[in-house]
């Protein structure tokens, strides 16, 4: 034990060595001492005002009665209380009114882009372009497999498509033609099919394949039929690829993309909002004048899609 | 004689068992990491039949004086090798997975994903680089202050080498799948017994130590040390608890379930890093500091003030991991108000450590050494300021989930850890190898700034990076809705996480000119160059281990 004065700091040594090192005898910093009572301070107070001490079968609540779930639910009904008036106006009106209520409409379709953000994004996408590699539809364009007006969407969104829970569910299934067909009139009907979309020459075998086994649901002309789900081959936008490829693969052995009935999941006024974002994407159609009870659906198939455009 | 027999029985047995286990078992990933433990029986038996003796020839590779030296040094200078290898191979990994953040396409499917790269990273930093970093400096530090040789010395070879065997089986595990999926504790059951049985090896080799002591008293740095190797051991059993569903197989569930499992996970995470990462390598400070800068520790009461109230409030501070969660309240709160309180004890060694230098501050200017060691303390007080910051609840609300949490993460390992380590294995590798100075100071010089510029470029584009997604994901419009999707968020942060890589290929970059420069004084080279600063060493000034018989000083 020697202690000594250490030279540069005029501070006493405690006295204790090791390996050569030595150690000096300073006192605490004040300024350091006196933050850490005050961090203690801090913490005796927070532990009185909030919930801290675990009892038997509780906690103390803290005298401030705040708890995370507390907060959460009164910021989460502080945000519907503002949406209030909104939500009751949007679900009093039936959807294809929406549009004549332009300020209405402006805020269902910010209502939708939201939910779109937290529901749809994985499949369709953050811009709603889909993903062709898995047949996930782009929104942007015009070209509806199930229809396009307001109210098409929103059935969409409440039965989904080929869903196992849903009733009402839209389903259609294309026939593989593998087997059926051999392979030289696969060939001919897919090069018919690009025709119609001026992609490849027409050829008369083809064509005459496509009357026959294509024609019924997808229409003549290919215009597609909304009503049974047939898309149209008659436009340059395709599900699964237009290359000559895709499509034979797609006669051979069609892929029946599935998507999940939203209805019970979301309520119907999100539902509604879903649909008039998705419908303001660029390609929503305006709902046709009052049909006639009994129209041939043919006829509707047909119907080129310009003059539905919205 | 006979106990050369008994341990090649014992090995034989291991691998006899691996041998058993592979055969019977149905896990590819099981098969391989038996395959693993049964190669390593096979060197050990090789290694102890005396005609062959591979030890020594790389031994032989690496330089390693022969002999024994005054002091057991032989495990120390493989901790240090070790220490360079997996730290330059946890960088490497490091900076992979900061490219695959930025750039998909790197992702390698199924072995090189950054589902299985991430935990090949922290573990071979943390446990590697850090752990061999600890093992090594321990074993050096607690002779020298104690003025002993290891107790046990082949109980320490075996700490060394079980240690290695323990890094292989959990970084193999990962690439293959093989996890429990816990943070920081991802390898599976049989590996975390093995590290228990090398920890408890350890625990004894350094209490052993420490009780045939030649000091009246123990110094700062072992009470450190020492409270790193136990709470350790306490973190690692607790959380580790496990039931394999074969003995044959490598899953096990975890004994905790729900915000049970979720709480002793982050009671063992963040003390991980209070045990490892702060008392641990508060030890190295309190040794090699006062050594490098030749001065006295600034405050004998700061350290006892400050290391008991460090431990005390430290494991109480898991609970700030999961604010805002199923987590109670109260438990949130105790973790908060806990963190809030540790804000001092940290600073306390940052302090001591810094206030050391007092009369020697100069040597800030001409010793590399001196001055990586003064930019760790400076990012472990910042770091540690960072913490209690972030567990405020407030704070935490727009923290948590973000990258600013990787950012903090980031100036304590790279600041703090990285550079204490570098420092004191600069510090190691002369006095290991006898050698007179190292190859090249003027290197280290250059490791420093490459080291500095990486952490700065690292922390702030994660402190920016997680700050815009906080902003982002709680962004709300004039009509109520979230204006941001979460893709939004990943493509804002893009540039960000370019950044950072490049941070971390600097860092990097530092540490291969490191290895060149150990690599050369180990090989007996010294560079031409302009003398800087350093703190000179002489073995035969040294106190002799075994004092000449006198009286017990009176206390």
């Amino acid at each position: 034990m020697t202690k000594r004065i250490d030279q540069p700091t005029g501070t006493e040594t405690v006295g204790h060595e090791w390996d050569g090192i030595e150690e000096l005898n300073t006192p605490l910093p004040r300024w350091w001492l006196w933050t850490f009572y005050a961090s203690i301070a801090f913490s005796a107070v927070y532990v009185v005002l909030y919930p801290a001490w675990p009892l038997v079968d509780r906690a103390t609540a803290g005298t401030l009665g705040w708890s995370s779930r507390g907060d959460l639910a009164k910021e989460m009904s502080a945000a519907e209380a503002a949406r209030q008036g909104v939500f009751a106006q949007i679900a009093a009106t039936n959807i294809e009114a929406l549009p004549a209520n332009p300020e209405l409409m402006q805020a269902a379709v910010s209502g939708g882009a939201a939910a779109f953000k937290v529901n749809c994004v994985q499949c369709h996408g953050a811009g709603a372009a889909g993903y062709q590699e898995f047949g996930y539809p782009n929104l942007n364009d015009d070209d509806w497999i199930w229809g396009g007006t307001l109210a098409d969407i929103e059935f969409t969104l409440n039965h989904g498509i080929r869903w196992e829970g849903a009733d009402a569910t839209r389903a259609s299934y294309m026939p593989a033609f593998e087997g059926v067909l051999d392979t030289g009139q696969i060939g001919a009907v897919t090069g018919h099919v690009l025709s119609l979309s001026g992609k490849a020459k027409g050829n008369a075998a083809g064509a005459t394949i496509f009357a026959e086994n294509c024609a019924a649901c997808h229409g003549p002309a290919g215009a597609g039929m909304p009503e049974v789900g047939a898309p149209a081959l008659n436009d340059a936008i395709w599900l699964y690829g237009g290359s000559q490829a895709a499509v034979t693969k797609q006669i051979r052995a069609p892929r029946h993309g599935v998507m999940p009935a939203w209805q019970g999941r979301l309520d119907p006024v999100t539902i509604k909002m879903l649909a008039a974002y998705v419908h303001s994407r660029g390609g929503g159609q305006k709902a046709a004048p009052a049909r006639p009870a009994t129209e041939p659906t043919g006829d509707v198939a047909q119907t080129k899609k310009a003059e539905n455009d919205g | 004689m006979e106990s050369v027999v008994r341990r090649l029985g014992a090995w034989a047995i291991v691998l006899l068992l691996a041998i058993i286990a592979i055969a019977l078992t149905p896990d590819s990933g099981f098969a391989i990491h038996m395959g693993i433990v049964g190669l390593a029986a096979v060197i050990v038996i090789i290694a102890s039949m005396r005609s062959y003796d591979p030890l020594a020839k790389v031994q032989g590779i690496f330089k390693m004086p022969p002999g024994p030296s005054r002091y057991d040094y032989d495990v120390v200078r493989w901790g240090v090798i070790a220490t360079m290898f997996w730290g330059l191979a946890g960088l490497l990994v490091g900076v992979v997975i900061a490219g695959q953040l930025a750039f998909p396409w790197l992702n390698l499917e199924p072995y090189f994903n950054f589902g299985r790269l991430r935990p090949l990273h922290t573990s071979a930093v943390i446990f590697a680089f850090g752990g061999n970093a600890l093992i090594a400096t321990s074993f050096y530090v607690v002779q020298r202050t104690c003025r002993t040789t290891l107790a046990f010395p082949q109980l320490a070879r075996f700490v060394f080498w079980g240690y290695q065997l323990f890094i292989v089986l959990a970084a193999t595990g990962y690439l293959l799948g093989i996890t429990q999926s816990k943070e920081y504790a991802e390898p599976e059951w049989y590996v975390d017994l093995w590290l228990t049985v090398v920890w408890l090896a350890y625990l004894a080799v350094y209490v052993g130590t420490i009780v045939r002591r030649h000091e009246p008293h123990i110094y700062v740095a072992n009470w450190f040390y020492l409270a790193f190797i136990v709470t350790i051991a306490m973190l690692h059993v607790v959380n580790n608890l496990a039931i394999p569903v074969s003995f044959l197989g490598s899953k096990s569930y975890s004994a905790f379930a729900g915000v049970q499992d979720a709480l002793t996970q982050w009671w063992y995470g963040h003390n991980a890093v209070g045990f490892f990462l702060t008392a641990g390598f508060l030890a190295m400070m309190y040794y090699f500091v006062p050594k490098q800068a030749g001065r006295p520790v600034y405050s004998y009461r700061l350290s006892i003030i400050h290391f008991w109230s460090l431990i005390f409030l430290y494991i109480w501070a898991g609970p700030h991991h999961l604010h805002y969660t199923a987590l109670p309240d109260w438990a949130q709160t105790l973790g908060m108000v806990f963190s809030v309180m540790l804000w001092m004890p940290s600073w306390g060694g940052m302090i001591n450590g810094l206030m050391t230098l007092n009369g020697a501050w100069d040597k800030v200017r001409t010793d590399p050494i001196i001055r990586m060691m003064v930019l760790a303390l400076a990012f472990y007080g910042m770091s540690t300021f960072e913490g209690p910051m972030l567990s405020i609840k407030a704070v935490n609300s727009l923290s948590h989930y973000t990258d600013w949490t990787i950012g903090h993460v980031h100036s304590g390992a790279l600041g703090w850890n990285g550079m204490i380590t570098f420092a004191c294995v600069y510090y190691l590798v002369p006095r290991l190898w006898q050698k007179p100075r190292l190859y090249s100071l003027r290197m280290i010089n250059w490791h420093f700034w490459l080291a500095t510029l990486g952490i700065v470029f690292y922390a702030s584009s994660m402190w920016v990076a997680g700050i815009t997604q906080g902003l982002m994901w709680r962004e709300y419009g004039s009509d109520g809705y979230l204006v941001n999707s979460f893709v939004d968020t990943v493509s804002a942060l893009h540039p960000m996480y370019v950044l950072r890589m490049v941070g971390g290929l600097m860092y990097l970059s530092g540490a291969i000119i490191m290895a060149y420069n150990i690599w050369m004084t180990i090989a007996g080279y010294q560079r031409a160059e302009a003398p800087m600063g350093d703190t000179a060493h002489d073995e035969a000034a040294d106190r002799p281990i075994l004092p000449e018989p006198q009286a017990q000083p009176a206390e």
